[in-house]
C-alpha cells in the first residue's frame, strides 16, 4: 500500500498535465450547470409570460423530473475547484460574500417553488409561488454570470458593470436554451410565442455578449490583444453561426436541433472565459493554475476519482433523459 | 469580554492566510466570527433533518418498493406512494439547504478551506459526483416515473435513491471523522502560512472515528423516522380503535405501525450499545470533549455518571461540574463508561488541557438529554412489542399517546448528538490543528456577516415552517386510497388511465 502512495505521490499519472486538465474540468462542469439547469432557469423566466394554468402546469411538469439533478452540477463545480483549488475556491467564495448567498438565495426561491406550487391550488399559494419561481429562474443566472465575469476580471467588488453585462449575458442564454426545452417537451401546451421569446433570447444574448467583449476590453490587463487571440475569435464566430442556426431551427420546429444550438453556445461562452483567463485561475491574487494547485498525491487521487465517476454519472443522466424522452402527457402533472 | 474579543481578532489576524483584502475597521456591529460561527451552526441545524428525514425512509422505501413491484397486497403501493411524497419534499428541501453548507466553507471559513482543502475537499467533491448526483437523477425516476419505466428500472431507481443518500453520509462523515481525528497529513509551510498535505490517504480518510460516526449517524437517522412513523400512525389508530371514530384506510396506518415498531425495536437498542462504544472512543481520542459531556474540569478518579442531573440552582445548570450536582449518579459510572469496566479509572479534567473549554454547559446537557431519549426509545419499542404480542397494541391508548409524544425526538436527539459532536470539540475545527476562531475567512466585514445571518434566520424559519405544513398536509390527507390503486392487471390493461405520483 505505501508503495502505490508513493507511486501517487511521485508524479502525475499516465504524466498528464493534471492542473490543466482540472482547470478545463472546472469550467466544464459549470458549463454543464449553466447549459442543463439553464433549460430549467430559462423555463422558469417564460413561465412568467404564461396565464393559462394549462401552460404553466406544463412548464413545471418538463422540467419536474430533471431540475434538481441539473442543479448538482453546481455542486460538483464547487466541489471540484474546493477540492483542486482550495485557495481560489476560497477567495473567490469569500470575496464575493453577499453575491455567492445572492445565489443561494435565488436557487432556493427557485427549488422549493415546483414542490410548492403543486401543494395546493388556491389562486393566491399558486401566484406567490409562481413569482418565487420566476424570481429564483431569473435572479440565479444573473448572479451566476456576475460571478463569472467578476471572477475573470479580478474585481474585488461583486457589483461590477463587467458582471451586469455578463449577468445579463447568461440570463439571456438561459432563457434561449429554455425555449428550445419547452418546445420539445411541451409543445402542445404552450403557445406559439415560446418560440419568438427563444428567438429573440438569441439576439439579445449576441448582443450582451458583444457588450461584455467591450467592456472586457477594457477592465482586461492584456486588453484588446486577449480578445483578439485566434480561439477567441473563433468561438465568437462560432456563437453568432450557432445563433442563427437556432433561430432557424426553433422556427423550423426542429427543438433538438435548436437545443444543441444552445448547448454550444454555453460551452462556447464558458470556453471564453476560460481561454481568457488562462494561464491564471484567481486573477484577482494574480494565481495561475500551477499555483494554484493542490500537490501531486491528491490531485492524482481526486482524477482517478473523476475519471472513474463521472462516467457514471453521464450514464445516470442518459437513462434520466431517456425515461422522460418526448413530449410529456397530460397526465404527468406534477 | 473585551479581552475575549481582542483575543479572537488575533486569531483571526494570525489566521489571515494568503489574503490581500483590506484590514478591517475594527468598529463591525458584530464579530465576524461569532455571526460566521453562529450561522454555521443555524444552516447545519436546519439542514440535518432533511437528510435525516430521507436517509432514514430510503430502506423502508426500497422495501416497500420492492413488495409493491413483486405485487400482492395493494397496501405497499400506499405505502410506497405516502412515503415517497415525504422523501421528495424533504429531498428537495434538503437540496436547497445543502448547497449553502458547501458554499459556507468558502465564503465564511476561507482561511479553514485554503489550509485544509487539500485533504477536505476531496471528500465533498466525490460526495457530489459519487452520492449526489445518484440519487438526483434516479429520484427524477423514483418520483415521476412509475409510469415511464418498467418495474425493474423502478426498483433499480429505488435502490439508487437509497444507495445515494447513504453513500452521501459516507463522504461527509469521512470529512467530518477527519477534523474530529486528524490523521495522514503533515503541515507544509507555503508562502508563510501553515498549510495541510495529504500524506497517507487511508490513514487520513478511513479513521476510526469514521466507523463510529457512520454507524451511530445511520442508525439514528432509521431510528428517528421509525419514530414518526410510529407516531403518525399511532394518531390514526389512536382515534380509529381508542375513540372509535371511524378513520379510513386503517389498514394501511395498522401496517405503518407494525413496520415502525419492528424497525425501532432493531434501531433503538443498537443505537445506546454501539453510542456506548463510541464514548469510549471518544475518551481515548478526543479527552477534552469527553471531560466536557461529563463536565469533568479537575483531573480524577472515580467519576461518577449523572444518569438524572437536576440542577437545584441556576449556577449549576449554566456551570454544570460533576460531583458537584445534585442527582441519581452511579458512583465510579462515568470512568466505568470511559475505561470500559473500570470504575476507579481517571478521567482527564478540562482544566489541564491548554486550550480554553468549550461551552460545558451545553455540551454536558446535550449529552445528558440525548441518552434519555435513547434510553426512551428503547422502552417505547419493548411496550409496543409487548402489546403487539399480547394483541393489544391498536388498544392500548397510553401506547398510542407515548407514541405520539415521541414522534420528533428521534430528530431533537440527531441534533443534541451533533451539539455533542461539534460543540464539543471547539475551540477546534480541526481537533489540535486548526482553531475554528483562525478559519474564519479574513476578509469578512460584521456588516456582510450580519446580513446574511439575519437573512438565514428569516429565512430558515420560513422553509421550516413549510416543510412542517406540506408534511402535515399529506399526513392529513392520508395515503391514496384503494380505488385510486391499480392491480397489475388495470396497469396493463389501461396505462393512461392512471393518475401519476403528485
Amino acid at each position: 500500500m505505501t508503495s502505490a502512495v508513493d507511486a501517487l505521490a511521485a508524479g502525475p499519472v499516465l504524466g498528464l498535465p493534471l492542473p490543466e486538465l482540472w482547470f478545463a474540468l472546472v469550467f466544464a462542469l459549470l458549463g454543464t450547470f449553466l447549459f442543463l439547469d439553464g433549460f430549467d432557469f430559462g423555463a422558469g423566466a417564460i413561465f412568467a409570460t404564461l396565464s393559462d394554468d394549462e401552460g404553466r402546469e406544463a412548464v413545471l411538469s418538463a422540467i419536474g423530473p430533471f431540475w434538481d439533478g441539473n442543479e448538482v452540477w453546481l455542486v460538483v463545480f464547487g466541489g471540484a475547484l474546493f477540492a483542486a483549488f482550495p485557495s481560489v475556491y476560497a477567495g473567490l467564495f469569500s470575496r464575493h460574500y453577499l453575491l455567492m448567498f445572492g445565489i443561494l438565495g435565488a436557487l432556493i426561491l427557485r427549488g422549493l417553488a415546483p414542490e410548492m406550487y403543486e401543494q395546493r391550488h388556491d389562486a393566491r399559494w399558486q401566484q406567490w409561488w409562481g413569482r418565487s419561481f420566476v424570481a429564483g429562474s431569473v435572479l440565479a443566472p444573473f448572479l451566476l454570470g456576475a460571478f463569472a465575469g467578476n471572477w475573470l476580471v479580478g474585481s474585488p467588488r461583486s457589483l461590477t458593470l463587467v458582471g451586469v453585462v455578463t449577468g445579463v449575458a447568461v440570463t439571456a442564454l438561459t432563457v434561449v436554451s429554455g425555449a428550445a426545452f419547452l418546445r420539445l417537451k411541451a409543445r402542445d401546451a404552450l403557445p406559439e410565442t415560446v418560440t419568438e421569446i427563444g428567438v429573440a433570447a438569441v439576439a439579445a444574448y449576441l448582443l450582451a455578449v458583444v457588450a461584455t467583449l467591450g467592456v472586457l476590453a477594457t477592465r482586461l490587463p492584456a486588453g484588446v490583444d486577449a480578445l483578439l487571440s485566434p480561439p477567441v475569435i473563433a468561438l465568437v464566430a462560432a456563437s453568432v453561426g450557432l445563433g442563427a442556426g437556432y433561430a432557424v431551427a426553433l422556427r423550423r420546429g426542429a427543438s433538438l436541433v435548436a437545443l444543441a444550438a444552445a448547448g454550444g453556445l454555453t460551452y462556447g461562452l464558458i470556453a471564453v472565459v476560460g481561454l481568457l483567463m488562462y494561464p491564471r485561475i484567481d486573477p484577482a491574487t494574480g494565481a495561475t493554475v500551477g499555483e494554484a494547485v493542490v500537490s501531486t498525491l491528491p490531485l492524482n487521487l481526486m482524477s482517478i476519482g473523476a475519471a472513474l465517476l463521472l462516467p457514471l454519472v453521464v450514464a445516470y443522466f442518459a437513462v434520466l433523459y431517456s425515461a422522460f424522452s418526448g413530449p410529456i402527457t397530460a397526465e404527468e402533472a406534477y | 469580554m473585551p479581552e475575549r474579543a481582542a483575543a479572537l481578532r488575533r486569531d483571526r489576524d494570525g489566521g489571515a492566510r494568503r489574503s490581500d483584502a483590506p484590514l478591517q475597521s475594527h468598529n463591525d456591529m458584530i464579530d465576524p466570527v461569532l455571526a460566521s460561527r453562529f450561522q454555521f451552526a443555524l444552516t447545519t441545524i436546519v439542514h440535518i433533518i432533511f437528510p435525516v428525514m430521507s436517509m432514514g425512509l430510503a430502506p423502508f422505501l426500497i422495501y416497500f418498493t420492492w413488495r409493491d413491484v413483486r405485487g400482492g397486497d395493494p397496501v405497499y403501493e400506499q405505502l410506497r406512494r405516502f412515503w415517497t411524497k415525504v422523501f421528495a419534499i424533504s429531498f428537495v428541501v434538503g437540496t436547497v439547504t445543502g448547497i449553502v453548507l458547501e458554499f459556507e466553507f468558502g465564503t465564511n471559513f476561507a482561511a479553514f478551506s485554503t489550509t485544509a482543502g487539500e485533504l477536505f475537499g476531496g471528500p465533498l467533491a466525490v460526495e457530489g459526483m459519487m452520492a449526489f448526483m445518484l440519487e438526483a437523477t434516479f429520484l427524477g425516476i423514483f418520483v415521476f416515473g412509475r409510469e415511464r419505466v418498467s418495474d425493474r428500472l423502478y426498483l433499480v431507481s429505488s435502490l439508487a435513491v437509497g444507495v445515494g443518500t447513504w453513500l452521501s453520509a459516507v463522504w461527509i462523515l469521512i470529512a467530518n471523522s477527519w477534523m474530529q481525528m486528524p490523521r495522514g497529513y503533515e503541515l507544509v509551510s507555503e508562502n508563510g502560512d501553515e498549510v495541510v498535505h495529504l500524506v497517507d490517504p487511508l490513514a487520513a480518510y478511513l479513521t476510526p472515528r469514521f466507523g463510529y460516526m457512520y454507524v451511530h449517524m445511520q442508525n439514528a437517522a432509521v431510528e428517528s423516522v421509525a419514530l414518526f412513523m410510529a407516531a403518525v400512525s399511532a394518531f390514526y389508530v389512536y382515534r380509529h380503535h381508542v375513540r372509535g371514530e371511524e378513520t379510513e384506510h386503517i389498514a394501511f396506518w395498522h401496517k405503518t405501525l407494525k413496520i415502525a415498531l419492528v424497525a425501532l425495536l432493531i434501531t433503538a437498542p443498537l443505537q445506546v450499545l454501539q453510542g456506548d462504544l463510541y464514548a469510549r472512543h471518544v475518551y481515548e481520542t478526543q479527552p477534552q470533549k469527553f471531560a466536557a459531556m461529563e463536565a469533568v474540569w479537575d483531573t480524577e478518579a472515580y467519576v461518577p455518571e449523572y444518569i438524572f442531573a437536576i440542577p437545584t440552582d441556576l449556577s449549576q445548570f449554566t456551570d454544570p461540574r460533576a460531583k458537584e450536582l445534585f442527582g441519581i449518579g452511579i458512583p465510579g459510572g462515568a470512568s466505568w463508561l470511559a475505561s470500559g469496566g473500570d470504575a476507579t479509572a481517571e478521567i482527564r479534567g478540562l482544566n489541564t488541557f491548554e486550550a480554553a473549554a468549550p461551552p460545558v454547559a451545553v455540551v454536558f446537557w446535550s449529552f445528558r438529554a440525548m441518552v434519555g431519549m435513547g434510553f426512551w426509545f428503547i422502552l417505547l419499542a419493548f411496550w409496543g412489542g409487548y402489546r403487539w404480542y399480547t394483541g393489544e397494541l391498536f388498544e392500548d391508548g397510553l401506547l398510542h399517546k407515548a407514541l405520539m409524544a415521541s414522534g420528533l425526538l428521534g430528530f431533537v436527539a440527531v441534533e443534541l448528538g451533533w451539539v455533542v459532536t461539534e460543540v464539543g470539540r471547539q475551540p477546534w475545527v480541526i481537533q489540535g490543528v486548526l482553531k475554528t476562531s483562525e478559519g474564519v475567512s479574513p476578509g469578512l466585514t460584521g456588516a456582510e456577516a450580519l446580513i446574511t445571518l439575519a437573512g438565514f434566520v428569516g429565512v430558515y424559519a420560513g422553509i421550516l415552517a413549510l416543510y412542517v405544513y406540506v408534511v402535515s398536509r399529506v399526513i392529513r390527507d392520508g395515503p391514496p386510497s384503494v380505488r385510486e390503486l391499480r392491480s397489475t392487471a388495470e396497469r396493463d390493461a389501461a396505462p393512461t388511465e392512471v393518475p401519476g405520483d403528485d
